[in-house]
Order: structure tokens, then sequence, then C-alpha cells
């Protein structure tokens, strides 16, 4: 991988929330700004969210969550990375992420969270500044 | 300062189009209606075909207000289903939770984490006489929420609960999802494959009609969910039809005739801010269900050629930036609603884009209602817009988009091809990316969002805590039930189930057997499965 231009990322929906508006048009946004964009649909475990993450080489892991099961999803798929000795993925939620929540998954490893209202410009900024090269 | 940036300036003169993409002109005139006969466009509210409304004039204002809940457990739900009824709703929608929705038990890994959280947890007949407790179903207007995957199962539940509370259900009024080709197509609450599930949903339609439950909607064809996965008001409009027709196909060749056929049957449509377009796109729904029942099914029954259309204002534009004047966006799409002739209405709640709705926010939902039914006139005269140049010809070319779009859908094969192919989906992935870029890019504008921006503290509220207890609570009442019921009696109704669904028969009898039984819901799912499969979505 060289170049910030081919930054791979993986889209994925963890548990039952079949709310995909937000991360079906957030993969279209993300590879009309030059990404490489996975997105592997809806009920995915976090298991197979990780095995799918390191077969496919990916920079960035991007969770969406809108049933407000993210603390507990979010854990299983840092618990897999860790398991896998996977070290440099940046993980990044999306949805509808109570304030409160924040300082746990801050801490648990969530790089970024982009709430509701949330722009694709900032999320784009913040893949850029972020994503490892 | 140029003009160009004056805040006042409401909008700058440009190219106006509807949120759909229909151009919209400076003034209409009689130009715009030229050969537009009243008596074929319009007729009288209740008249064929059915533009001006369903109801004859006279019972002009009698649009069924509505709200929609349910969380936690069978007890939890219970309470506030006893709070709401005081507050006077008249028809309750219950809102089931995912792993219900999804047809797994409480105690399924997969459920973990989602048990009692956007709805009301079940597992089995026990859950669902808990939710009832002391509330009479007899003469009662309720829909058991997410029943489209499992309808037959949500069915007999209720039909066991009547028969507990000694009532028969040809006295409840009853209306059930059971639209299971929408989830494939946006909110994905699938269970079964396509083809299975267009066949295990019309199961419940072909029961009730041969029971003679004429109160009861045993269907509701979905564009609610499309629109807020991001269709426009016309490819929902097109593919609810087009969904519908697939379910009416499979009750023809059953042997029951669309036109004999008893109950009711609704469809739920949603809406927005874009007041005329949403007026205009009833209308013209109207018109279009009203020809196709005619010239598809050869209806003659005025009941079977009437749209009766159920509402709820889009949950989806809730802006989280300064919440209440969401308040101001459902109002607006509530006079549409009621001014395009809904016939039942749901108002969202204005903190719903921060979380489950507060109780506080659910009452003004349900008062906006009540402000326009009792205090605006808005609904005093049937069809008031009825005749408008700018009405009409927005109601004409909404109609010919639409039915455009359903004949293409048709042409490929009907709903299940349209799914297959992922046609559907594209479409509306499409148009929902269109419309983020509209607002990202200030095109379109979102007050509070993309202007008139105020510093504000985030204000995403505690969500109600996946605290487990509810999860725990139900685990145990599962394995307890389990341990308690009669096992063999489970089994052999559990077996009934697969041989019938093996014979290809109507599986709502064997399914009210199991569940009388206690079987559970993820037990009776497993056995169908092991027939059918488990639908499994992929990627884009």
């Amino acid at each position: 991988m060289t170049g910030k231009e081919h930054i791979r990322i993986l889209m994925g929906k963890p548990g039952l929330d079949g709310h995909d508006r937000g991360v079906k048009v957030l993969t279209l946004a993300l590879r009309n700004e030059g990404f490489e964009v996975i997105y592997t649909g809806l009920r995915q475990s976090p298991e197979a969210i990780v095995r799918s993450a390191i077969e496919e080489d990916v920079e960035i892991i991007g969770i969406s969550c809108l049933t407000g099961n993210h603390n507990y999803l979010c854990s299983q798929v840092l618990k897999q990375l860790r398991e896998k000795g996977v070290r440099d993925i940046l993980f990044i939620l999306g949805g509808i992420i109570p304030e409160d929540d924040i300082p746990y998954l801050k801490k648990i490893g969530v790089d970024a969270i982009f709430g509701p209202g949330s722009h694709v410009a900032d999320i784009v900024k913040f893949i850029r500044e972020n994503a490892r090269n | 300062m140029s003009e160009r940036k004056n805040p006042n300036k409401l909008q700058e003169k440009r190219e106006f189009k509807t949120r759909s993409g229909i151009p919209v002109k400076d003034l209409y005139t009689p130009s715009d209606l030229k050969e537009w006969e009243y008596a074929e466009k319009l007729s009288s509210s209740g008249e064929y075909p059915f533009t001006r409304g369903i109801n004859p004039a006279s019972e002009r204002i009698n649009w069924r207000i509505s709200q929609y809940f349910g969380f936690g457990t069978g007890k939890s739900t219970n309470e506030f289903l006893k709070y709401v009824l005081a507050q006077g709703a008249q028809h309750l929608v219950i809102a089931f939770d995912l792993p219900t929705q999804c047809g797994y038990d409480s105690d399924n890994p997969a459920s973990h984490g989602e048990v009692g959280k956007i709805g009301v947890a079940i597992d089995s007949l026990q859950d669902v006489e808990s939710i009832f407790e002391g509330i009479p179903l007899e003469g009662r207007s309720l829909s058991p929420g997410g029943s489209n995957g499992i309808g037959p199962i949500v069915l007999a539940w209720m039909l066991a609960l009547c028969e507990k509370q000694g009532v028969s259900p040809e006295k409840v009024r009853f209306s059930f999802q059971n639209d299971p080709l929408k989830e494939f197509i946006s909110r994905g609450a699938y269970v079964f494959p396509p083809k299975q599930a267009v066949k295990f949903a019309v199961d419940v339609v072909e029961y009730c009609h041969r029971k003679g439950f004429d109160l009861t909607s045993p269907i509701m064809f979905c564009g609610y969910h499309m629109r807020e996965g991001g269709a426009s008001i016309t490819q929902a409009m097109a593919f609810t039809l087009a969904n519908a027709v697939a379910y009416l196909d499979e009750l023809q060749n059953r042997g029951i005739k669309v036109d004999e056929f008893k109950g009711g049957l609704e469809i739920f449509l949603t809406g927005g801010e874009d007041f005329f377009e949403e007026i205009a796109a009833r209308r013209a729904f109207r018109r279009m269900w009203a020809k196709v029942m005619k010239e598809r099914y050869n209806c003659q029954n005025p009941k079977r050629l009437k749209a009766f259309l159920q509402e709820y204002t889009m949950g989806s534009r809730m802006t989280a930036q300064q919440p209440l004047n969401n308040v101001i966006r459902c109002t607006i799409a509530a006079m549409a609603a009621i001014l395009g002739g809904a016939n039942g209405l749901i108002v969202s709640s204005y903190d719903e884009a921060l979380g489950l709705p507060s109780p506080e926010a659910l009452r003004v939902a349900l008062r906006t209602q009540q402000i326009i039914a009792e205090e605006s006139g808005i609904a005093n005269t049937s069809d008031p817009l009825g005749g408008s140049y700018y009405v009409e010809s927005l109601t004409d070319e909404i109609e010919r988009r639409a039915t455009e779009l359903f004949e293409r859908v048709e042409e490929m094969g009907g709903a299940l091809a349209a799914i297959e192919n992922h046609f559907y989906q594209n479409e509306i992935t499409r148009t929902a990316y269109h419309d983020l870029m509209d607002i990202e890019s200030g095109r379109r504008t979102v007050i509070g969002v993309n202007k008139y921006e105020v510093e504000e503290e985030k204000t995403v509220k505690p969500m109600k805590k996946v605290t487990f207890v509810e999860e725990r609570r139900q685990a145990q009442s599962l394995k307890k039930l389990r341990r308690e019921r009669d096992n063999d009696q489970v089994q052999r109704s559990l077996m009934r189930v697969k041989e019938a669904a093996t014979e290809k028969v109507n599986l709502i009898e064997p399914i009210l057997e199991a569940v009388k039984s206690h079987a559970t819901l993820g037990e009776i799912c497993n056995v169908l499965s092991e027939l059918w499969g488990r639908y499994e979505q992929g990627g884009i």
C-alpha cells in the first residue's frame, strides 16, 4: 500500500440492526473520495468483520450501529482484533451514540465516533489525517 | 455585502424542483390542466378513482390517531400501553425488539445486547400474555408491530391470546404489517428467503380470509421503510404497488379472488416536509391503486378499489441539531398527510435522531395530531386542495412517473425479480446518496444542519441503557418455560409445522398449535429454516 489514495476501508454492520442507509451512502461517498471501500452487508458477526478486514488488508474498519448496542459490539470487534494481533487498523464508529458512552468507547480503543449530524467532509478529513501510509 | 450573502433573503431565484425532482414552475394556470376532466381525474370523495379520498365526503375527518412504542419486557410494555391508552390513543402499534423481528429467541447468541432494546422482547405466548395483561382485546384496534418475517407466528400469538381472553378474533381490529418483501429492500428484518417469505406472509392473508376476519388487515404494503431507506416518493409508490401485486398474485393463485377478499388491505406510507409533493403523491397513489385493482384484478368491490393509507411521518428527517425544530417538521409532514387524505397517522417524536423517544416527545407527537384535528380546521372539508392548478398537475406528473417505474418493475418480472437483481436496492441507495450529497454541498437546505447552525451542546441522550437486566430476565423465564412445559407436546407440534411446510399447505393452524404448546419463536423458525434456509444479504 502506497500513498493515501489507496486507503482501504471495510464498512460493517454487526448485530441485527438493519438501518443501513447511513453505511451504504457513506460507502458510496468515500468511494467517491477515492478510497477503496468494502461494505459487507447486514448481520455480520464481529468475527466475520475482523476476518474480512484482515483478508482484505484494510487500514480502517468502520462500524455502524443505530440500535444502542454499540458498546458491546465495539468491544467484541476490538477483542477479535486483539486476539488476531492486529494493531494498526483504525477503528471508526458511526450511528446514534450517546455522549455518555463516548469515554468508554474511546477507552476500549475506538479511534473516532461520528454521531448523528456528522458531515462526510469531517469523516474524510479524519481518515486522510489518521490512516496509516 | 453582496445580495447573495444576505441571510434574510429566503432563497435565490433558481430552478425549483420537488424533492423527487419534478420541476416547479413560477405559476400554475388553467393551461396546465388542458384536457383535464373532473370526472375522470377526481370525481367525488369516496368515488372512483378515489383521488379525493376513500371516504364519502360526509365521513371526511376520520383518521386513526396512533402511537408506536414498546420496549423491554412484556411487563414494561404493558405499563406503557396503559399510559398511552389513558392519553387518548385510539390505535396501538407495538414495537418488537430486533431478535423477535428476526426470528431469534432472547437467549440466542445473535440476540445478545438487542433484547428488549428497540421494542418488546417476545419469545413465547407467555410474553404476549404479559403485554396484554388487563387490557381486553375486544373491540380494540391494534398493530402487533414488526410482524414481517414472522407474520404467521404473530397471528398465531394473537389467536391464542384471543382464545385465552375468551374473545372472538373477529371482534378485534388487527393490522398486521406482514410485508417481508420490503425487509430485503430496506430495514433488513428478514428471516426466510424472498420466495418462501411471500408464501409465508400470504398464509396469514389466506387464513384471515377463510376465517372471515372482516375487521382485520392481514397485510400492510409498506412504502415507509423504503423511503426511510432513501427512496424518493415516486420510487416508494411504484415499489409498494409492485410488492402488493406479488402478494395479491399469490393470493389469487390460492383461489381467492382479490375482489372477493374479505378483510382490509392497508398501505403504509411516510412523508416529509415537501408539502405539496407529499399531498399530491397520496392523491396520485390512490388513483394508481384503484386502476391496478380494477384493471389487473377486475375488482368491482369498492373496498378493494380504495387504498387505505396508514401514515407515519419520516423519522429520518428528524435532525440531531436543534431538535425542537423537528416539531415544526413533523407538523408540516402531518398536515401534508392529512391534506393528502391519510386514513391513519403516527407522528414522529422530535427527539428521534437522539435516541428512543421520551414520554414528553411522545405526548407532543400525539398533541400535534390532536391540534390539527381539533383546532386547525384543515380537515373540515374533503380534499380542500382538489382543483388547484398546481396540486392537480403535480398529482398527474407524480402518477405518470410512478406508473412508469411500476411498469418497469413488472417488465423485469415483478417484485421478486427486482429484489433478486438488486434493482430496488440500487435505485434506492442511489437516491439516498444524491440526497446526502445535496445536503453536504448545501444544494438543499436543512435548517440547523447546513444553514442557521448554532453552537449547541450535543444532546444525544442516553438511550435506554443496555443493562442486560431484561436479557437475563428473558433468558431465565425461557429456561423456566423450557423446563416446565410439556416438551413432548412441543416436539410433536413442531413436527407438525415441519410436515405442513413440506406439504406446502397453509401453516397457521399447525403454528397455532405450536404456539399454544409454548414452543418458542426461535424453535418454530428453526424447523422452517431447516427446509427453507435463512436469508443472507450480500454487501456492496
